[in-house]
């Protein structure tokens, strides 16, 4: 891939059940992400997606696009307008740099109502397969 | 209360008591709940809809974005959080940051996580925000920076951003719900420089440092003597005995908890020392300077007693 290269789009439906489901897996037992009711007392209109949610379904993008081969290398991620129930959250992907095996790329989840997720993911890819046997070419 | 709106030197004095954290340990020999293990990253796999084969079968390695996942304390609550982060945060809440969001959380991946790894960590809090008003309400971010080791061997780093914010006001609750419980007092912040005077509180006992080189007596607790620098100190326990120094009526701002108007008072203890506290059994617009007052524990809420000073008993 290079530079200026995109990854088609995910979208993920945003339910009460992933937000949940996300952050018991965690292991965040936070009361806004799965209590509605002391979450509205703390100034939110419902319960919200964890970060630790939001960093998984960042990391599954990239390496659902990139193959199961590629491997995370850094992951940084920036929250901004929360993921709540109802919504839909549409993650795109651009290529920002490459360096030979090594890709860096600006990942943006927008929902409803802004953007949920800005960040860049490092990953590396899987040694091209050898073509016919043939010196690897540059990707 | 310490950091009011607008106050630009309070705000800068709290800033600078939040600074005091920076550099210092907020997690120190923390050690993960489980090892690494199939049933967890099955889990979150189901969560987050990630069918990457990496993550199962007799090689399976964890998700590099459970790097945190490892480290959560969950409902049993966090092993090896320094008394420093422990501080920080109540601090925080006693200025009525009460509410934490997540903000910025940034991961590097070092080595693959795999099950049967013991994961063990060490976070420093690396630095504390001015205060920032956000749309969620004011507050100052924390950030932390965690090494993350398995098995002994570094695995990865995990820089981790939280907000500690007092909520903006919250919306109206859509449908008639619980009466919502009336908010607390400001908790005090309890370390080991005052430890001894809450323990006293809690047996009903005013306790006054004092110096054993020089004698002089001081309050509020402080690690050594104003007057002579020295860092040994016995106490002594208050009569409860004082009268009123000086007073304030405080009417605005209003904070929650409180119900202006309310004197607060310094008042002087029969022992020569001053302490700032509030006046019960006389209406606030009867408070005097010179006005005899005597001690006695209020009762706040379940988890907080107070010293407070009553007046006009023998009026």
């Amino acid at each position: 891939m290079n530079i200026g290269d995109t990854l088609d789009p995910l979208e993920i439906p945003i339910t009460r059940t992933l937000i949940v489901a996300g952050a018991i897996a965690s292991r965040d037992y936070q009361d806004v992400h799965h209590d509605a009711h002391l979450a509205r007392e703390k100034g939110s209109p419902d319960i919200f997606m964890n970060i630790l949610t939001t960093n998984g379904l960042v990391g599954r993008y990239v390496t659902d696009r990139l193959g199961p081969g590629a491997v995370l290398r850094k992951v940084a991620i920036r929250l901004g307008a929360p993921n709540h129930p109802g919504d839909t959250m549409t993650l795109t992907g651009t290529v920002t740099a490459a360096d030979g095996d090594t890709l860096e790329i600006r990942v943006v989840g927008a929902n409803g109502i802004g953007h949920h997720v800005t960040g860049t993911v490092t990953v590396a890819l899987p040694a091209p397969p050898p073509a016919g046997g043939a010196s690897g070419g540059a990707a | 209360m310490t950091a009011g709106d607008g106050g630009g030197s309070e705000a800068a004095s709290f800033l600078a008591r939040l600074r005091v954290f920076e550099g210092l340990p907020a997690v120190t020999g923390g050690r993960g709940k489980d090892p690494v293990n199939a049933a967890m990253i099955r889990h979150w796999c189901e969560a987050m809809g990630d069918t990457n084969p990496a993550y199962t079968g007799p090689d399976a390695v964890a998700p590099p974005t459970m790097l945190q996942a490892w480290t959560m304390g969950g409902l049993s609550g966090h092993g090896g959080r320094s008394d420093a982060y422990d501080e920080l945060l109540a601090l925080l809440d006693a200025a009525g940051c009460t509410s934490v969001v997540a903000t910025d959380c940034e991961q590097e991946y070092l080595r693959p996580l795999r099950p049967g790894d013991t994961v063990t960590f060490d976070a420093v809090i690396e630095s504390v925000s001015p205060r920032k008003t956000t749309r969620l309400g004011t507050g100052h971010f924390v950030t932390t920076r965690m090494d993350v080791l398995a098995d002994g061997e570094p695995a990865g780093t995990h820089r981790f951003r939280i907000l500690k914010y007092a909520p903006a006001a919250a919306p109206a609750p859509t449908a008639p719900a619980r009466a919502p419980a009336r908010p607390r007092r400001p908790r005090p912040v309890v370390n080991r420089d005052n430890q001894g005077f809450w323990d006293g509180v809690r047996e009903h006992r005013l306790l006054i440092q004092r110096c054993t080189s020089c004698t002089a007596l001081r309050f509020p607790w402080l690690p050594g003597c104003n007057a002579c620098a020295s860092l040994e100190w016995d106490t002594v326990q208050a009569c409860g005995e004082a009268t009123v120094f000086s007073y304030v009526v405080m009417h605005h701002p209003p904070f929650p908890a409180f119900d202006p108007p309310y004197a607060v008072a310094l008042v002087e203890l029969a022992e020569g020392v001053r302490m700032t506290t509030n006046i019960t059994g006389v209406p606030h617009d009867r408070v005097r300077i010179g006005m005899p007052v005597r001690l006695e524990f209020l009762r706040v809420d379940e988890d907080l007693e107070l010293p407070v000073f009553r007046g006009g008993s023998e009026a």
